[in-house]
């Protein structure tokens, strides 16, 4: 079992979050390095990723690696009914570094205990995606110049929001003010709340957007994600509950940064993309960067 | 007037007390002791000064595994474990939860790595006051200790 793996962001301390940001801007400052050079990285995406596929690959590349993996389950073994225990074993006997997107949750933390090579969790289920959440961390750093003492208002999905659950244990470092805006359905669940009572973290809650962030620093949209929901009625009922409109924009603060995991749906129209508070684009592009940092943390 | 025993001595085993009344029959079917040889002795809604009604299981000849003991900590904590040789209590086990529990119970999520591979289920015990929560080291999740599903 190798200890290096990064399968939560409750695996990192403050200090270690701290280290991958500041290292993240290094290569942000010079992206392409051959600290790789001879390295297998596998990414094993046993569930679609667009982004987290590609901006992982990419830095392995752009930093002299070479990429061995799937990027659907449907042709890999899994789809024979290969257990996870016995791709692991193979796979880790070709790579120096397994990245995966599994759909079952607890299936990355399953995949570090038995894998000799460091596993990346780019995802497990509705469970953690700790990759996300540092570039998220990074993306607020870059344009807040701090990460201490923001108010960080969480938008959308907020029970099957792993991106927003990660967040919000990584923020509580920091001091943060949280306002949860989501439907009586989609309600941050209590388990977060008690962490937050725990930490010493304010927060309130709400079901409308309008311009309900107007104190906010950050605004963290989400879309409602079909495939978490095991009740597809409940899913109708909620899917195009809140569109972030321009118009909605005018009286925020000059330094709100609006940020979304992506993909976006219907959460935030399109005549927002143009308005310079929008950071979604560019913060995807930080994923790049904030993955050489975690690739090259995990092989060091 | 001669006191009698309402429930037969044990000569050889394991006396397991203070079970509360609503709890014998799942103590029953989480030690499997339907299927179980041994000679069995099972009383309930007996009086109890500390709980008010109580049952109690006799097993002849068998001592707990400590899987088994974390199963009894789940549902009747209070419980009391008594070992008994040649009709002498020479034990009594308190039950203790640990810090971790392997196996014995199943995750309450349905996308658990644990309810859909080959996995052995680990959990965290949480204690915190009078409430005690158990999280899946794999999903994460937490769950009452009242509410767990054991296998």
């Amino acid at each position: 079992m190798s200890k290096n793996s990064l399968v939560s962001i409750s695996d990192y301390s403050k200090d270690e979050i701290l280290s991958i940001l500041d290292s993240a801007a290094n290569f942000e400052a010079n992206p392409n390095r051959k600290t790789l050079d001879g390295k297998v990285i596998a990414t094993l995406f046993f569930e679609p990723s667009t982004r987290t596929r590609l901006s992982f690959e990419t830095a392995v590349i752009r930093l002299g690696g070479s990429i061995i993996g799937f990027s659907d389950a449907a042709t890999s073994s899994s789809s024979k009914g290969e257990t996870l225990n016995d791709t692991i074993h193979m796979v880790s006997s070709y790579a120096d570094a397994i990245v995966m997107r599994h759909p079952l949750e607890g299936a990355a933390r399953y995949a570090a205990e038995i894998s000799p090579v460091p596993i990346i969790n780019a995802g497990d289920g509705a469970n953690q995606h700790p990759s996300q959440t540092l570039l998220d961390l990074y993306s607020i750093l870059k344009t807040q110049g701090t990460l201490e003492n923001l108010n960080i208002c969480l938008v959308g999905d907020l029970k099957y929001g792993r991106t927003v659950h990660s967040l919000l244990m990584a923020m509580s470092h920091f001091n943060p003010t949280f306002k949860f805006i989501a439907p009586d359905e989609l309600k941050m669940p209590d388990e977060y709340k008690v962490f937050c009572k725990k930490h010493g973290i304010n927060y309130t809650e709400s079901t409308e957007l309008n311009d309900n962030f107007n104190d906010a620093d950050i605004l963290y949209m989400t879309r409602v994600q079909k495939e978490r929901f095991q009740d597809l009625m409940e899913y109708e009922r909620v899917k195009n509950v809140y569109t972030l409109k321009n118009e909605m924009l005018v009286h925020s603060k000059p330094n709100l940064r609006i940020l979304h995991p992506l993909p976006r749906v219907t959460e935030i129209d399109p005549d927002v993309d143009t308005n310079e508070k929008a950071y979604y684009f560019k913060q995807a592009q930080n994923g790049l960067y904030v993955r050489q940092a975690i690739v090259s943390k995990v092989l060091r | 007037m001669e006191k009698k025993l309402k429930v037969a001595a044990l000569k050889d085993g394991t006396v397991i007390d203070h079970i509360p009344s609503d709890k014998l029959f799942k103590v029953v079917h989480i030690l499997h002791l339907d299927s179980c040889l041994n000679q069995i002795t099972l009383a309930n809604n007996l009086e109890s000064k500390k709980i008010g009604s109580k049952g109690i299981v006799k097993i002849a000849d068998r001592a707990l595994a400590e899987n088994e003991t974390n199963k009894l900590a789940l549902i009747c904590p209070d419980a009391k474990i008594n070992i008994i040789r040649n009709f002498e209590v020479v034990e009594k086990r308190p039950l203790v939860l640990p810090d971790e529990i392997r196996e014995i119970v199943q995750c309450a999520n349905p996308n658990c790595i644990t309810n859909n591979q080959p996995v052995q289920t680990r959990f965290f015990v949480l204690k915190e006051a009078a409430n005690t929560h158990l999280k899946c080291r794999y999903c994460e999740r937490e769950v009452k200790v009242e509410e767990v599903k054991i296998k």
